[in-house]
């Protein structure tokens, strides 16, 4: 059989950003489809796949978890090779490092892969056209595919191209130089609106998430994990676990030394016939628990310890100018701390996996963000070489960032080879909120400096939290550049003395990539402080807003010796831009009627915030009633992010992001006790529901422009605007989440 | 040993009477339409009809389900295009859809029972029902719309 006939490399440029993509040229390549045509497909790169039929079959290679992506990269190509999108099936890659990356985490998907998804449909779309000029004999030139034919021009004959296939197949891949791409008005479906593959499978109950899964002998189990993070199993009884009916075994795995990274966190695991049994069984275990070093984190304590680092001097990440002077020297000096606590992930669907280890490999099917890690972990636990492991992705039922930890995947993977059969681990809901990841906890501490006129002439923000690299590394205390530069050190303000540090703090448990990450606490911290700064000025928070951010101008914050991954893309392609800014804080603003009157108790508030290389800002209105309770009538976001794919995505994760932003602020809280959670379940660990959701008017800014992150810009500015318009409707001010409503009684 | 009677078929089971209809359906019928969110009652992801009213499945054990008439999503509308299922797809409700099918479960009950809702009619019967990706506003405009178009 053949195989890789030719390989090549090539890049490809996306504005100023440079990608690399490998493309395969493997006329033996199949889709994992039914209704695949035996004969030779033309399949020019991994993503792609056209039969003599002429079905399409593009490969979805990154996860689908509610962003519609699984619809947005396929529509890209499907759009440059000028295929019927009737024609056209999706699907689902397998792990594998010859899709590119596949670590579906910081809103990176159309960012990273637009162009690769247009060089992909276009090569086809070349050897498409190329094979009909050979066949009628006529110049390449005057043929043109449209809408899955290729038209000679001149004649107006036409070839489907499914016709085509067989003579195309034998074609070599037009070189990248050769690449012939659509213009923006040519294009078919990018900007259009589409509805997502799987919306009816989706709403007829038959879409498959990783839960979903059955296999023939498969076995159901449920693990009881240490309630404190690094803790292990000092002894156990479980003999009135084995009573359960439908329970089969009950067996231990072994704690990851801390760190654990991605590897399982260790436990008891009851293995039964049904999910049911083993949970009920799990109830019965009798455990006496080594709870380890992290038995004494108690969040009230270590609030108290945040607080006390971010108001002390801590490493110097931005400076310019000289803030102690300016602040020292200033008319009016404002100060103000701030305060996030930990949130659990909560995706609807727990984490759950199926593994089954057969002799020397090993399968899975999983709801997984980042399929390439799942198959290295799953490899390191099981002591396997990488190639000896399949990773299924599934649906997932909600990811923010849980499911691109792959330590449940890792934990079906050791339970089947020590049982012999196939198993699916399912989380329960109380396990996903105890035994998490957890966003950060986080305290920060700033001070301005305005002058006689009120103009901002200083600017001091210290912030401390645990670092995600602590769940990786030992004896990590700082955050890094990729954390200070969501939010801290990319500050946008036009304010000469500016200094930006970074506390101590030490981790007591899982820290992890949560939705928006660490834009979260330091947007609500900037974006508060800003109106805190309008306030002490006596100025409207929009016009104020704009006189901070000052004139259009690109920030360099290299030139100022700062450390600024910006998201993993080149600054040039990606710059901060504030003009751009500016366009979006104007949109918001006038499509929420700023300045409007309102009734007694009712406010409207502002922020906007640049993160995962997109801009977003929200207007909230909200009405306080004299008992503290709120309601939140309206909320405005204004996005500029770049070229939009699929707008009724973009318009989703915006009013997504406008609730989760809401749970964020109004209900969400991991606190600790004793090294365990306190929280357990939805009743205690609340989120936002139907009752307080406002209409949300998405607006999206046209542009362009190079294609920015969708799925977690749109959170970070709504616990901000919505504080700030408490403050408008009754003058209290909120620096802590989630918010106390008690404060908000009329007096 | 309990019988349940779901989606017109009626299945013998060999289960604990105790066993919650949710693990039922998903473990021993094979119908995974019905999901686990929070196993307590408190997300509605394992909304069900029980002789034709929502319950939560994951706290309604098959000994409660004896001699009652089970519907599932899969089992929603002859052809599975029931009117708020339509609305669903017009309003283009799901992101994740992992709630979704508690959600149209939730809101063909609602409109059974009050074929025009309220606003508030509308956030009382849709209060139980938690989307983590936040589609409510769609939810809320995709029950108005089936309302009209029943």
């Amino acid at each position: 059989m053949l195989k890789n006939v030719s390989r090549r490399s090539f890049m490809i440029a996306a504005g100023a950003a440079v990608f690399v993509l490998e493309l395969e040229l493997d006329p033996v390549w199949r889709p994992r489809s039914a209704y695949a045509a035996p004969l030779r497909p033309l399949s020019p790169n991994v993503y792609l796949s056209i039969d003599e039929s002429g079905t399409v079959t593009i490969t979805a290679h990154r996860s689908e978890m509610g962003t519609g992506i699984r619809t947005g990269l396929p529509m890209v190509l499907a759009d440059e090779l000028e295929a019927d999108w009737q024609k056209v099936r999706i699907v689902q890659a397998q792990g594998d490092a010859k899709y590119g990356d596949q670590n579906t985490d910081g809103s990176r998907s159309v960012r990273h892969f637009f162009e690769p998804m247009r060089q992909a449909g276009a090569a086809a779309r070349q050897m498409l056209e190329e094979s009909a000029a050979a066949t009628w004999k006529v110049p390449v030139g005057e043929c043109r595919a449209r809408n899955h034919y290729v038209v000679h021009v001149p004649t107006n004959r036409r070839l489907p191209f499914g016709g085509l296939v067989r003579v195309a197949a034998g074609l070599p891949a037009p070189p990248p130089d050769r690449l012939r791409l659509k213009s923006a008005a040519e294009r078919r479906y990018v900007g259009k609106p589409l509805p997502v593959v799987d919306l009816q499978d989706i709403i007829h109950g038959t879409a498959k998430y990783g839960i979903d899964v059955r296999l023939p002998g498969m076995k159901y189990v449920s693990i009881e994990r240490c309630p404190v993070y690094g803790g292990k199993v000092k002894s156990h009884d479980a003999t009135e676990a084995r009573a359960v009916a439908g329970v089969e075994q009950v067996v231990e795995i072994e704690p990851a030394p801390i760190p654990s990274g991605f590897r399982p966190l260790g436990g008891l695991a009851v293995i039964a016939t049904n999910t049911w049994a083993a949970q009920q069984a799990r109830e019965r275990l009798k455990v006496e628990w080594d709870f380890g070093p992290n038995a004494g984190y108690d969040s009230a304590k270590y609030r108290a310890e945040l607080e006390a680092s971010a108001r002390a001097d801590g490493h110097v990440a931005r400076n310019n100018g000289d803030v102690a002077g300016a602040l020292a020297t200033s008319a009016h000096r404002v100060e103000a701390d701030y305060y996030v606590p930990h949130y659990a992930h909560a995706p609807m669907e727990a984490p759950a996996a199926v593994a089954r280890v057969d002799g020397k490999r090993c399968e899975i099917w999983a709801p997984t963000q980042d399929p390439q890690t799942a198959k290295k972990t799953v490899a390191q636990v099981l002591g396997f070489d990488e190639s000896a492991v399949t990773i299924n992705v599934t649906l997932l039922g909600g990811g923010f960032g849980r499911k691109s930890k792959p330590d449940f995947i890792a934990e079906a993977a050791v339970l089947s080879q020590k049982v012999g059969a196939p198993v699916k681990v399912t989380w329960t809901r109380e396990d996903e909120i105890r035994n998490d990841y957890f966003h950060a906890v986080c305290a920060q501490h700033l001070e301005g400096g305005l002058d006689a006129n009120g103009r901002a002439v200083a600017w001091l923000h210290r912030t401390a939290f645990p670092s995600i690299a602590s769940t990786f590394q030992p004896n990590v205390r700082y955050g890094n550049a990729g954390e200070l530069g969501q939010g801290v050190v990319d500050m946008p303000y036009a304010i000469s003395n500016v200094r930006c540090e970074n506390g101590a703090a030490d981790a007591h448990v899982r820290i992890g990539w949560y939705r928006s990450v660490y834009n979260i606490p330091h947007a609500f911290a900037v974006c508060s402080f800003a109106d805190e700064l309008a306030a002490a000025a006596g100025r409207d928070p929009l016009a104020y807003l704009r006189e901070l951010l000052g004139p259009s101008r690109h920030i360099d914050l290299k030139a100022m010796g700062v450390d600024y991954p910006n998201y993993g893309d080149p600054i040039d392609a990606y710059p901060i831009d504030i003009g751009r800014i500016r366009v979006v804080l104007d949109r918001v603003a006038k499509e929420a009627g700023w300045g409007g009157a309102l009734p007694p108790r009712h406010g409207r508030g502002l922020a906007v915030h640049r993160s995962f290389n997109s801009i977003v800002a929200a207007v909230v209105q909200v009405a306080v009633a004299d008992n503290g309770d709120l309601t939140i009538p309206r909320v405005d976001m204004a996005i500029d992010c770049g070229t939009v794919v699929n707008p009724d995505r973009v318009r989703a994760q915006l009013e997504g992001a406008a609730i989760m932003g809401l749970s964020n602020a109004l209900y969400s809280s991991i606190t600790m006790k004793d090294g365990k959670v306190e929280q357990s379940n939805f009743p205690d660990y609340a989120v936002a529901r139907i009752d307080i959701t406002p209409d949300t008017h998405a607006h999206i800014v046209a542009s362009d422009e190079v294609p920015g992150g969708v799925g977690e810009p749109g959170v970070p500015p709504i616990a901000p605007a919505l504080c700030n318009a408490i403050f408008a409707a009754m003058g209290k001010r909120i620096r802590a989440l989630p918010i106390d409503t008690s404060q908000l009684k009329k007096a | 040993m309990p019988s349940v009677r779901v989606n017109g078929r009626t299945y013998d089971l060999h289960v604990s009477d105790d066993m919650p209809v949710l693990w039922v359906l998903r473990d021993i019928v094979g119908l995974t339409g019905t999901k686990y969110g929070c196993g307590v009652g408190a997300c509605g992801a394992c909304t069900i009809h029980l002789d034709g009213a929502a319950v939560r499945s994951c706290i309604t054990s098959v000994a409660d389900a004896a001699g009652k008439e089970i519907t599932t999503i899969e089992g929603l509308g002859a052809h599975g295009d029931h009117p708020v299922q339509r609305a669903w797809a017009a309003a283009n409700v799901p992101q994740c859809g992992y709630c979704q099918p508690g959600q149209i479960m939730q809101a063909a009950a609602l409109l059974k029972q009050t074929p025009k809702p309220t606003d508030r009619q509308i956030v009382d019967a849709m209060s139980g029902n938690i989307c983590r990706c936040g589609t409510y506003q769609r939810i809320r405009a995709a029950i108005k719309s089936a309302a009209e178009a029943v």
